[in-house]
């Protein structure tokens, strides 16, 4: 497909997508409280997508990956939090 | 379209998505073991189930035209307790005789623990033993990158797995290239929030080619489509693909790669 025809087809709900990230970063800077790891991940992985470079999905995926390799000692609990919170 | 949902928990599911899949061209359901949602306390809760994954469910998917599969393991969300994964893991071998079992799965890890990696290799030499096909699961969100790090080391060091014979399911952007560097099958997943959209799934099989590469939805009691297969075949359309090549992801190729087991036949 040309450059033309990818923007035909996603520009729009690429653009709804951006526009509720931003949003989302409006409504949680509104709110009381501290940050934490995963809005700290979040503002490192949204500056990504101002690069010209490509790869840009995985790189924001790498930005909220675990990067060690130990396995942990014991598994607390079972689910995940779409960030990694460092030790 | 025909197609093959290669991963679907099925027993999670209601008859009427039988019917729609059906609808949608779906010739056969392929269902791993998986968590319930809770945690079963007893292996004799694993018992049922297989039976109802090996004996039910096959009948309730041919009523729709449909072929039903199945993969039998402990998942890695119930691994944390050995003792308990030791005894289920015992369950198997009487199971794997029944004419729709393709193999173990989906083993793998969860939140990357020792304990999950003591079962997976556990389970890894169970399917060794009986010469049978492994579905392996990657972790979810952060837990992914290490976690398919973790499984793939393991594999790798095993001389008596052959990479042709194991898919690595739930890949994405950043597990993809190392899986299929390896000599391993990949999935991708089809959510609605985790994992793939349909557009990335096209995305990678456009960055690295369709010769190791399925789609399923992994449809289940979360939220999830059972019709992702298609709407991807779909999108993939949309995007230009021949009517060939989209038969060759959603059709072909989980064939190919299910058809190494005796069990996976079609007519």
């Amino acid at each position: 497909m040309t450059r033309r025809q990818i923007l035909d087809l996603y520009f729009l709900d690429a653009r709804h997508k951006l526009v509720e990230l931003a949003a989302f970063l409006d409504r949680v800077e509104r709110a009381g409280g501290a940050e934490d790891f995963r809005l700290r991940d979040f503002r490192t992985a949204a500056a990504l997508l101002g690069s010209k470079k490509r790869g840009k999905a995985k790189a924001v995926l790498l930005t909220f990956s675990d990067p060690t390799r130990k396995p942990l000692t014991k598994a607390e609990g079972k689910g995940s939090l779409g960030a990694w919170k460092r030790k | 379209m025909r197609y093959i949902e290669p991963h679907a928990h099925m027993v999670s599911r209601t008859t009427d998505d039988y019917e729609r899949m059906a609808l949608a061209g779906c010739e056969a359901v392929c269902e791993p073991a998986f968590w319930a949602g809770y945690d079963r306390s007893s292996p004799a809760g694993f018992f049922d189930y297989f039976c109802q994954l090996t004996q039910h469910e096959p009948k309730r998917a041919a009523k729709f035209g449909v072929k039903h599969f199945c993969w039998l393991c402990i998942n890695s969300k119930e691994a944390e307790d050995v003792k308990l994964a030791e005894e289920v893991i015992e369950l198997v071998p009487s199971f794997l005789q029944s004419e729709n079992v393709l193999g173990i799965g989906e083993i793998g890890l969860n939140k990357n623990s020792r304990n999950e990696l003591k079962v997976l290799e556990r389970q890894i030499e169970l399917a060794a033993k009986h010469r049978q096909l492994i579905l392996v699961h990657t972790p979810h969100l952060e837990d992914k990158l290490k976690g398919t790090r973790l499984i793939l080391d393991v594999l790798k060091n095993d001389s008596r797995i052959s990479p042709e014979r194991v898919i690595i399911d739930h890949v994405e952007e950043h597990t993809v290239e190392m899986v299929l560097d390896c000599g391993m099958w990949a999935g991708m997943t089809l959510y609605p929030e985790t994992k793939a959209t349909p557009a990335r799934a096209i995305d990678i099989l456009e960055l690295y080619g369709s010769e190791r590469l399925w789609l399923n939805s992994a449809c289940d009691w979360g939220i999830s489509d059972p019709l992702a297969v298609p709407k991807t075949a779909l999108e993939m359309k949309k995007r230009g693909h021949a009517a060939k090549a989209i038969e060759h992801v959603v059709f072909a190729n989980p064939k190919r790669f299910l058809s190494q087991s005796a069990h996976f036949k079609l007519d």
